[in-house]
Parts: C-alpha cells; structure tokens; sequence
C-alpha cells in the first residue's frame, strides 16, 4: 500500500482527518524547508505538499508567488527539491510529501527521469497544477508503472461530468478547490464546500482534501467535519515569510514559530 | 503530419484538443478549465454561422476601415535595389494596428456569451487599446492588465487606454512586463470566471486562443492574397512578419498555407544580440516547455525557469510564442530569424524617410530583415511585409535614445 493510502486508512480508524501543509521548497532556503518539514510533522502534520518553483505560477496569490520570489533567489531547482525530500526521508519513512508546482520545471528535467527521482527521493505523490487529466497522459502512464499517485484537483466550477473523469484519473486522493480564484484569496463558504464534496464523493471512494482560504484553526474545524483532509497554505507561507534567510533556526524554534498548524490540529482533533 | 502534407493542403491544425503537432493543448488550473471549454463550444458553434462572420465583416469594414491596403513601397524597393516590397498596411487600421481585428471578432464572441467584464494583457499597449475600444463601443467594463516597465515606455497608450475608460492596472511581479501581465490577466479571470471575458491578444495562451484569434486575424493574409494577385497577377515570393506572440505573422501567413511556391519568415526580435542573452526570440534560441496555457518554444534556463526577455519593442518582448508557430518551424513551413535593437532602429527610421511611414517598433524588425534580404534577391521577387502597426505609440522611446525629451 502507498504511504498516502496507509496513511488515509490508519486516521479513518483513529477517527481523525489528515492535515496537509503546502510549503514552497526553498523558502527562504532548502535547509530550513528541511526542518520545517520535520517541524511540520511535529506539529501534528500528517502529509506534506511541497511546492516546486516556478517564475509564472498563474495559480497562485500575492503570498505564494512572494515564497516562490524568495525560493527562486537561492536558486531553488526541481533537482534540489528532490534532494531536499531524500534527505527528509533520512529520519522520517513515514510521513507522505506531495511534489506540487507547474509543468515546465518537470517538463525541462524530462518526464521519465523526474518520475525515477522522484521515486528515488522517496516522493509519493505528484500534483501538476497546470496539468488538467487531458494533457497528463504521457507522464501519468510513466508514473503509474510507479507507486506514485496521480492527484488532480476539482474546482466549484468543475462540471458533473468532468468530476467524473477527474476522479478516475486520480489517486491517493482528490484535492477539491473551495473557491474561485488563486490561492490565498477569499473566504471559505461551507456550505458550497459541502455541496461540492457531495459530487465528488458521488465518483469516488478516494479521500477528498479541501484547500484554498483555510486560514486558522476555526476554519481548519469546520472543513475536517466535511473533508477527508485539510489543506493549508498561505497562511502557513505567511507565518515562514517572516523567518530571517540568513538564520539557522533549530526545529524547536520553527515548531514554535508554526504553532498555527499544532492549533489547527488540537482544533481537527477536538 | 510530414512537411509534404502540409504543402498539398492538408494542413489541418489545431486538433480539437487545440494541438498543433506536439504544441497547443491547454494546460491551466482546474478553475478554469470549464470556462475554456464553453468559450470553445460557442466559438465552434459562431464559426458555423454565417451571421457571425457577417456581422464581424461588417464591423472591419465599418468600423475599422477594411480591407487595408496592400501598398507598393516603390522607393524603398529602389532604394534597397532588389525585390519588389509590397507593405500590407495594418497601421491604417482603426487604433493603428492588427490587434483590432481580433479584438472586434472576441468582442463578438463575448457578447454572445453574455459576459459584462472584459479583461486583456498588454505589453506595447496596442491589444490594450484595441481591447478597451471595443469595450467602449459595447458598454462593458474593461481592466487591462500591464506591466509598470511597459506602462513607462508606452505612456501614450496608456493614456488612451484611460480616455476609452479602461482601468489599467500596473503589475510589478517577475520582470514586469507581457508575460507578468498575462500571468495576472490569468489570475483575474480564475477569480472572476462567471462574468469576465478574457481577450488574449494574441495566438498564444490555452485552447481555443490560438486557433480563434488566428480565424480572425487571418483576415489580413485572405485580402494579402487576392491584393497581391490583382496588383502583380500572381501570389507573392516571400511573406514576412514580425513575431511577438505571433498573431500578425500567423494572420498574414496562414491563408498562404497551401500555397507551396510562397516562403514565410518570422522575425523575432534579437534584442542586444542572440549571443548576448539578452533578447526576446525562443524559436531562434530556445525549446518547448509549457507556459500560458499550451506547450510551445520558450526561453527557460537548465531548471525550466522562464527567462528574462529583452527587445526594444514592448509588444514583442515576451519568452513564449504562439505554438502554430512552433509547429510551423518544426514542420519547415516557415523559418523563423531575428534582428537586433540597432537594426530595427535603422529600419525605423529608414522607412519613415523613404516612405513617409513611421512604423511601431514591432513591425520595424520586419522592415529591417526587409532591409538585410532584399538587395539580394532578384527583382521579380515580391514581398509582402506585415505593416503591424504605426509609430506613434514609440516617439518616446525613440527620442530618448536620440536624446530628446518631448
Ligand atoms: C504593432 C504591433 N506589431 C506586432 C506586435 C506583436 O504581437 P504579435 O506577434 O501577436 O503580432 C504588437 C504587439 O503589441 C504590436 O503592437
């Protein structure tokens, strides 16, 4: 079984839901992303989304493209994200970590040669923002000789029809956008969210993660009585935005400066 | 698709999944993806009825003053001493430029959708204009996304754009130009998907773009031919354009498609010079990569990050290209040059003496491949250049480099 799936099964039998922080790798820098990652997972996260660079993520708000500004500053690689993972796994063998970002740094590298290393690093899933089910054939039929999952998102205005074949392109699970825009806008309405998790889970058995606009611990509460997983974002590049680039901080010191996650779980678990 | 199919008229792009060979395809957020899809579907649906294309006619002609005239440059041509230049004169065009064609015709097809909100990119002003004129003549409301580099070197543009009451908004991400206000045309319409209608200004950005706009900037290369045909009594040896996105070289060349006898050339623009780094043309120096929506030639460094464009010329200074264009190179149906800032200053100024026709700095890179190629070819050569668009929107720039404040 993938980390992802163990991972989803042992919370459903704890009774719990999956907290997935998204970071940009290499804000401020690869090394700290390293312990923030491990900070990350002492706080309570259960899978983590790591982010790419990429110069043009047309996805993403004022605060992600800030963290992709500063990543890209260190010269930030797709190479040396994929690194950064391999020594993560070092300590953790457990903890699921989701590449994220943009199609061009992956298409630069090669598709078959970012699947190996990405499979060598110990990646277990990939989510291409800018990469819908209809242009994802030839690297998901080289990712699907691995156990990498394929994760795809759905978005409010995804229709009924195209849920249904978002959903059997996906595995590992199904990552529904809670509102229209780029990331780091707006405010959550729950009660669309709720409606449109029905459709999804109307397709599929996967589990469902909610991001876009989950901001605190409140919000964080209310999506994981809906949602199988909440995703949490620029609230969290907020909080890494105001590290110092030349610092060496301890992982102590990052688990205290990233207490919102440790909030948000106390506020999932309650 | 081999070379030798294109060239006896099978040349049918893009697929229905908007792929031109290995290049188009949309690749956007989910978000909207849905909204790609319906422009699609009522574009398919308009390309079949002839009203559509009546009333987009009747607005060319009407309100935009077509069909512009295929111009003999005579003393040019005797002054270069070789082919014959015929100049295609998008410049008299309403708003003084190709851009309007496309914008009358997006126009059109947001108005049947029912959108209140235009938004358009913008890097020398031109779409920009063109995009807030149609607006104007609709009633809608428009915001024009540019960057603050090009909101400093085409001021005059963006005064007009405010006179036809667009709001312009000034993007300062990345290196502040095209591409960054693109970036940000995107990040609006996923925000406001319901009720915007995006006008891409050129071939490029995801499926249906490429295809729709070049449908209607084709227009230019249709009446390019029959001109050409009335006036010299056979098609044209050679056609060239200058190539930003692509949309004037695509409008002029596509109608030519079929005809094998007739070579294309896009000229990019070289800025300080290939060797130098510092320039705007992916299909002389870069690879595909995916940006903006489709998979085409870009400038990436070793990592796949998008490069720093440089080019004289605003509309002309972005690190993609529309893919037909890819595929075109790719396909050996057009070749694809470059010329630097300095030429294209000369040819600027060359061909405002000459011909009493100052032409955007843009369309001054074709003129200065004009200048290169001509005298070496015979002279019942004939060439068309694609006169995108007139100078004015360029004083400033050209007189600061002269010195000159005014
Ligand atoms: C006069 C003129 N020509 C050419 C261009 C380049 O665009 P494209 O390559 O799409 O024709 C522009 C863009 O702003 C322009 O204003």
């Amino acid at each position: 079984m993938s980390r992802i799936a163990g991972c989803f099964e042992q919370l459903k039998a704890q009774g719990r839901k999956a907290l997935i922080p998204y970071l940009t790798a290499g804000d401020p820098n690869l090394e700290t992303t390293l312990s923030l990652m491990h900070a990350l997972v002492a706080n309570g996260a259960d899978i983590i989304e790591l982010g790419f660079p990429f110069t043009d993520p047309t996805s993403d708000g004022p605060v992600i493209q800030r963290a992709v500004e500063r990543a890209l500053a260190t010269n930030t690689s797709l190479k040396g994200v994929l690194e950064t993972v391999s020594r993560f796994r070092e300590e953790d063998d457990t903890t699921p970590v989701v590449l994220m970002g943009y199609l061009n740094p992956v298409e630069c590298m090669g598709y078959q040669k970012f699947t190996d290393a990405a499979v060598a690093s110990g990646v277990d899933g990939v989510l291409i923002v800018d990469m819908p089910p209809e242009e994802s054939h030839d690297l998901e039929e080289i990712i699907h000789r691995t156990a990498l999952d394929g994760i795809f998102l759905v978005a409010p205005t995804t229709s009924d029809a195209r849920v249904s074949y978002i959903c059997k392109q996906s595995s590992g699970y199904v990552y529904y956008v809670s509102l229209k825009g780029v990331t780091g806008a707006g405010n959550l309405d729950i009660e669309s969210v709720k409606e449109n998790l029905a459709r999804v889970r109307a397709n599929t058995d996967l589990p469902v993660g909610v991001g876009f606009g989950i901001k605190d611990a409140t919000s964080a509460r209310l999506i994981s009585e809906i949602a199988d997983a909440v995703v949490v974002g620029s609230a969290l590049i907020n909080k890494i935005e105001e590290l110092d680039a030349s610092k060496h901080y301890s992982r102590e010191e990052l688990q205290r400066h990233i207490a919102l996650i440790k909030e948000m779980r106390e506020a999932m678990d309650a | 698709m081999s070379e030798s199919k294109v060239l006896h008229g099978e040349y049918n792009s893009p697929d229905e999944h908007g792929h031109f060979g290995p290049y188009g395809g949309i690749f956007v957020g989910e978000t909207l993806m849905p909204a790609l899809d319906e422009l699609n579907r009522k574009y398919a649906e308009l390309k079949a009825d002839p009203a559509f294309w009546a009333e987009f006619d009747y607005d060319l002609k009407h309100y935009v003053g077509r069909p512009s005239p295929l111009y003999f440059a005579e003393r040019l041509t005797n002054k270069l001493g070789g082919a014959r230049v015929f100049l295609k004169r998008e410049d008299l065009n309403h708003t003084g430029a190709h851009k309007v064609n496309n914008t009358i015709g997006q126009a059109l097809l947001a108005k049947a959708m029912g959108k209140t909100r235009i938004i358009a990119e913008t890097g020398a002003g031109q779409h920009g204009v063109a995009s807030a004129t149609v607006a104007a003549r609709l009633g809608l409301e428009c915001h024009v996304y540019m960057g603050v580099e090009d909101i400093k070197r085409q001021s005059a543009n963006v005064y007009r754009m405010k006179m036809l009451g667009a709001n312009v908004v000034g993007v300062d991400s990345g290196s502040c130009t095209l591409k960054d206000a693109m970036n940000e045309a995107l990040r609006d319409w996923a925000t406001n998907v319901d009720n915007t209608y995006y006008i891409i200004g050129t071939v490029a950005g995801p499926h249906p773009y490429p295809m729709l706009v070049r449908d209607f900037q084709s227009v230019i290369g249709r009446e390019a031919r029959e001109q050409c045909i009335e006036l010299t009594g056979r098609l044209p040896d050679t056609l060239v354009a200058c190539v930003g996105g692509g949309s004037n070289a695509i409008g002029l060349f596509y109608p030519f498609i079929p005809d094998e006898s007739v070579a294309m050339v896009g000229v990019e623009a070289g800025g300080h010079g290939l060797e130098t780094g510092e320039h705007a043309a992916p299909l002389c120096t870069g690879q595909p990569g995916v940006l903006h929506g489709n998979r085409t030639y870009l400038m990436n460094d070793e990592n796949g990050q998008i490069l720093d464009t440089h080019s004289i010329s605003a509309g002309l200074d972005y690190p993609g290209v529309g893919p037909e264009h890819s595929w075109l190179k790719d396909l050996h149906r057009a070749t694809y040059t470059s010329v630097t800032d300095d030429e294209t200053l000369e040819a600027f100024r060359m061909l405002t003496r000459v011909e009493g026709i100052i032409p955007a700095l843009e369309t001054s890179h074709a003129i200065a491949w004009v200048m290169k190629e001509a005298p070496k070819l015979p002279s019942d050569h004939i060439i068309i250049v694609n006169l995108s668009g007139r100078g004015d929107k360029d004083m400033h720039t050209v007189a600061e480099i002269e010195g000159m404040t005014l």
